[in-house]
């Protein structure tokens, strides 16, 4: 068996070969960066080198999210001991010119060159997204020399499993995932279960339009993840663990697969992890792109190879999951927020957001805004905040009109609550909800009746058919906007739309059927003169049904 | 001596009962004479809660829960029959009846068919939403029975009797949303199925005309739940059934 991973020793040489390097040249090489063209900037950038004979003073890292993706790709230029400067918008051309004005004359390209004072970087808190552009996703070295897996190997050393269950409890953490049950009383309730055979699992199936929080979590920081499910583990008694993936994320489910190796190499996943009697084994499973598998009875039965339908609660899974056995659902966000908890202390995390929501959140922010990208707040900063000074504002100088946030099973926020603090609570009265992140911002050219049948086609599509109120419901209601929004709508319609709302949302058997209304119900709770004025007079009386 | 059941008080719109503190609401209801409609829910078979149409509100809470899957509690204060609830099953059988071909006036089953009372038990005199009016294949290949998707409700009693009760599991549900729908086999046609063994127990069991014998006009077909209801109860408990008994039941 191999020799466990010397953490320090480790750490060490990583730090020594970053300085040996005067110039560091990090370029973004995530997904959103990718798709704008972010592997010929990294090939101009290393060839642009070789040519200039300059590869004994830079070196290029390949790293995950800087954040700023419309800006993409985004390149940082770091100097030995010092200043560090971002260009976006870093095609091959530009890559050459960096190497050439700024590596060898000491010269700014200035026509690229992106201000890390602006809002956008200096309103955020980075925890989950700490090494988003510092590190290069596939080297563990990377990981581990920003503090990786010390964490775990606290737990294992210094902790008894209460003892960290306590201090996740303490930390207040909620579930990341959108719901936002107690993170610390979900791992109380699996270690608690009596069991043999207990799992933890790791909810990767992120499905809302636009969202890719935890996408970026497992494709650019997947030791991460491991170091936290390892700690779920440890904490909850569980010797086997998923990581489930949607299909639609091959990135992440390659780089997960040859983290997991890596991980297991180094003793750190396996038998005998860091030389202590825990035992964990880590599998992805990937979805099949329905999603409804989100739904953590729905994902169980996927992993267990079944039809992925929604399950009824009670038994909940920590009573009986996977096999029958104990098991223990958590977002990818939360589990990437777990070794800081650890590193840090609850207390230092409690400190952070807002009393009953700890902590920070990360958005995808998309839509009308002047900068798109993925950014990690502390609960509790306000719409406006997130919307005028982190995303910029709305471009072309219209005016805001409406914040959706929980994708298809969220709302839309009009303008008069953008003070309102993002928080599950706050959200949550305002009838929409925290969801896992997805944010999207709309100017005022938009149609509301037009939203809310994009997402009931979302819903309806994604039904997955085992309950009447949503298989039937959610296609009576997009058939309902869709004549409203063709102008051919009467009263009736709309009376008759509301009612069908309140069936699905009380009657319907898991949360993708309650939550579907709420695009709606939103809509026309703040915008409902929009509704009304696509209305037909039918001429008829308006009777009860 | 056996040992007694344990019991717990309940109440049932605000009529207080003893129930077993093993079962669900549903048993207690039935067994209580209180009629909480349902479709999906079958007695002897693995709990579904699909149809939606059995909600009921435990005191104030204001998440309705399925009577078929709640285990009831001491002290638990069930209301089966508010206007919300009213509001909600009616909705749920129009929303079934438009988005299916349920034409009573043609149907094998009209007269002896449980979707038909539970639309005339809550009182369903028309249907405010658009029918969908599907065109799904009907399945005549079999020799003895007929299956018209376009009638299904997705109840899945089928699939469940036949592989908890008859073990040959030739049913099961395709695709999803709008367009699940039940299969036979591999998805082919239900006489190439060579698993099927015509034991008709899940033409027994559909609450619909969905399933039917072959040959019956508007109104013959009359499905045997009852039948099905006591074989299940008798393997679950182990117990041996008279052929006789089974006869006479016929």
């Amino acid at each position: 068996m191999a020799a466990p991973i010397d953490l320090h020793e480790v750490a060490e040489r990583e730090h020594e070969a970053r300085s040996r390097y005067p110039w560091r040249i990090k370029a973004c090489a995530s997904t959103a960066c990718l798709s704008a063209g972010a592997t010929g900037t990294v090939q101009s950038l290393e060839q642009t080198i070789e040519t200039n004979d300059l590869a004994l003073d830079a070196v290029v890292i390949p790293t995950g999210c800087m954040g700023l993706c419309s800006r993409g790709p985004l390149v940082r230029v770091m100097r030995r001991g010092g200043d560090e400067t971002m260009y976006q918008a870093v095609n091959e051309e530009v890559a050459v010119d960096i190497v050439k004005k700024h590596i060898k004359k000491h010269e700014f390209v200035e026509t690229n060159l992106l201000d890390t004072s602006i809002p956008f970087f200096a309103a955020q808190e980075r925890i989950v997204l700490a090494n988003g552009g510092v590190i290069d996703p596939d080297r563990i070295e990377g990981y581990v020399a920003h503090g990786g897996y010390l964490a775990l190997q606290k737990v294992l050393t210094e902790m008894t499993p209460e003892a960290v269950v306590q201090e996740v409890t303490a930390s207040g953490i909620r579930g990341r995932g959108g719901a936002g049950y107690p993170a610390g009383s979900k791992w109380s309730l699996l270690a608690k279960a009596p069991g043999e055979q207990k799992y933890v699992v790791a909810n990767g199936d992120e499905g809302d339009p636009g969202a890719y929080m935890d996408r970026t979590v497992m494709e650019d920081d997947p030791h991460r993840l491991i170091e936290g499910i390892a700690i779920a583990a440890y904490a909850t008694g569980a010797s086997k663990a998923f990581i489930y993936v949607r299909a639609e994320y091959p990135r992440a489910v390659e780089r997960l697969d040859r983290a997991i190796r890596v991980a297991r190499r180094n003793r750190l996943l396996g038998r005998k992890i860091l030389e202590t009697d825990f035992n964990l084994d880590v599998e992805v499973r990937i979805g099949a792109g329905a999603f409804v598998c989100g739904e953590e009875t729905a994902l169980l039965a996927s992993i267990e190879g079944l039809r992925g339908v929604p399950q009824l609660r009670p038994p909940y899974p920590t009573e009986k999951g996977l096999w029958g056995s104990p098991t223990m659902i958590n977002n990818v966000e939360t589990l990437a927020n777990i070794p800081a908890i650890v590193t840090k202390g609850a207390d230092w995390f409690a400190s952070i957001g807002t009393p009953k929501s700890t902590g920070t959140k990360v958005f995808a922010l998309a839509g009308d805004l002047v900068n798109i990208g993925l950014i990690e707040v502390p609960m509790g900063t306000t719409l406006r905040t997130i919307v005028e000074d982190i995303g910029g504002g709305i471009p072309d100088g219209k005016a805001f009109k409406a914040a959706q946030t929980g994708g298809p099973s969220g709302g839309c926020i009009p303008a008069e609550f953008l003070d309102t603090p993002v928080d599950y609570d706050s959200l949550r009265q305002l009838g929409s909800i925290m969801g896992s992140g997805g944010l999207i911002v709309m100017d005022d050219d938009v149609s509301m009746p037009e939203v809310a049948k994009f997402f009931m086609d979302f819903s309806m599509d994604e039904s997955c058919g085992k309950c009447t109120p949503c298989r039937a419901g959610t296609v009576q209601i997009h058939g309902l906007l869709e004549r409203i929004t063709a102008g051919q709508g009467s009263w009736t319609d709309l009376r008759h739309l509301e009612q069908l709302c309140a069936t699905v949302r009380d009657t319907s058997l898991c949360g993708l059927g309650q939550s579907a209304p709420n695009p709606v119900l939103s809509t026309i709770q703040y915008f409902g003169d929009e509704y009304e004025s696509l209305l037909v007079e039918s001429g008829l009386e308006v009777v009860d049904a | 001596m056996r040992e007694r059941r344990a019991t717990v008080d309940v109440s049932f719109d605000g009529v207080e009962y003893e129930a077993y503190a093993d079962e669900s609401v549903m048993d207690a209801s039935r067994r209580l004479g209180i009629g909480i409609p349902s479709l999906c829910y079958l007695e002897g078979l693995s709990v579904w809660g699909g149809c939606r149409m059995c909600v009921v509100q435990i005191a104030e809470d204001h998440r309705l829960r399925p009577a078929c899957a709640t285990p009831v509690a001491p002290d638990m204060e069930i209301h089966t029959d508010t206007p919300q609830l009213r509001a909600h099953r009616k909705a749920i059988t129009e929303l079934l009846f438009a988005e299916g071909n349920h034409v009573c006036a043609v149907c094998v089953v009209n007269g002896n068919c449980e979707l038909q009372d539970v639309a005339v038990d809550t009182g369903m005199d028309h249907v405010r939403f658009d029918y969908q009016s599907p065109q799904r294949e009907i399945d005549a290949s079999h020799p003895k029975y007929i299956f018209d998707p376009n009638r299904c409700i997705v109840c899945t009693r089928c699939v469940r009797v036949c592989h908890e009760i008859e073990g040959a599991h030739v049913w099961d549900v395709a695709y999803r949303g709008s367009e699940a729908v039940l299969v036979t086999g591999m998805n082919q046609p239900w006489g190439t199925v060579d698993s099927c063994t015509w034991c008709g127990k899940c033409v027994a069991v559909c609450p619909t005309g969905a399933l039917a014998y072959q040959g019956r006009a508007v109104g013959e077909m009359q499905h045997q739940t009852d039948i099905v209801i006591r074989l299940a109860m008798a393997r679950n408990k182990g117990e041996w059934i008279d052929p006789a008994e089974l006869e006479e039941m016929r």
